[in-house]
């Protein structure tokens, strides 16, 4: 048993534990911290897998972006528990066999198929850099697709805020197609009148105020 | 010696404790949300181990797009969330029933 195995197995034990207690979790905020430890222990998975990049942005982006995202949100909701516990019991045999069995069946075709066993895996040199190597294929190969997660990004983050973004009652704001299409007829009032003299008694009342 | 059947069958335990999770936990979105989390998570780890065992860095790509994917997903659907408890004040999915589906 050497150094690999014994690092496989302890994050695979993590990774399986911290993933059987989001589902069973009693409160949403531990659920969320285990879905945390869940994400770097398998990061740490995909070190031992040589996806250093992809291992680094998982704990970095993805835990400190969307999984803190998650902990606002369970946070800031004031959720009545007793209510959702209900039909958990229910639910449990049910999903607990159709889990196991799925689970089952992949891991004996996985384990008993010829393919997937004997293979080796591709060693790199010291000097093989993951990251180099994932640049030069995104920036290269795959660039029509990184400008569309790159929009994908965009949209999202335009959904969320014009989603949740809320508007203020007394707020003043323009009208601008009212602005646009206003005529001479609505703004200006054309009057008829004869001229008027009361320039004598204006001077008159003026002078009185001063004094 | 570990294969590549070890990372599969631990990306396949993972997927259906997220499928599990969803059974479970139907009642609070936010948990159900979380379960997909993790059954990207699988999925993912899946993606890492054949990159590598294939010599094969596109499949690190996939788990890149994957990845982006998923934030976005996590993003506006936890934003749907917070917009129905402003206007219903519960996160119960057999509450929503407005839509009649």
């Amino acid at each position: 048993m050497n150094f690999e195995t014994i690092v496989f197995y302890v994050f695979a034990a993590l990774t399986v534990f911290a993933s059987l207690r989001v589902i069973t979790a009693r409160n949403p905020v531990h659920a969320v911290l285990f879905l945390v430890l869940a994400f770097i222990s398998s990061s740490g998975i995909w070190i031992l897998l040589e996806a250093e990049f992809l291992a680094i942005s998982l704990v970095l982006v993805y835990v400190g972006a969307v999984m803190v995202l998650f902990l606002f949100v369970v946070m800031m909701l004031d959720i009545n528990m007793v209510r959702l516990r209900e039909g958990f019991w229910r639910w449990l045999p049910f999903g607990a066999v159709l889990a196991g069995l799925m689970a089952f069946e992949m891991a004996w075709v996985l384990s008993s198929s010829k393919a997937f066993a004997g293979k080796a895996a591709v060693k790199h040199g010291a000097d093989y850099s993951n990251t180099k190597e994932l640049g030069r294929l995104i920036y290269t190969e795959y660039v029509f697709p990184f400008e569309i997660a790159a929009v994908i990004l965009l949209v999202a983050m335009v959904a969320a805020i014009a989603l949740t973004s809320r508007r203020r009652k007394d707020a003043k704001s323009q009208v601008i197609h009212e602005q646009i299409s206003v005529k001479k007829a609505d703004r200006l009032r054309l009057i008829k009148m004869s001229p008027e003299i009361h320039a004598r008694e204006n001077v008159d009342s003026t002078a009185e105020v001063a004094r | 010696m570990i294969v590549l059947s070890d990372f599969l069958i631990l990306g396949a335990v993972i997927f259906c404790m997220g499928v599990a999770g969803i059974l479970f936990k139907r009642k609070n979105i936010i948990n159900v949300l979380m379960a997909i989390e993790l059954m990207l998570l699988a999925v993912n780890t899946n993606f890492v181990a054949f990159s590598h065992y294939r010599g094969d860095p596109a499949g690190q790509i996939f788990v890149f797009f994957i990845l982006v994917v998923a934030a976005a997903e996590a993003a506006i659907g936890l934003a749907i969330v917070v917009l129905l408890f402003r206007n219903r004040q519960t996160i119960e999915v057999a509450d929503w029933k407005e839509l009649k589906g």
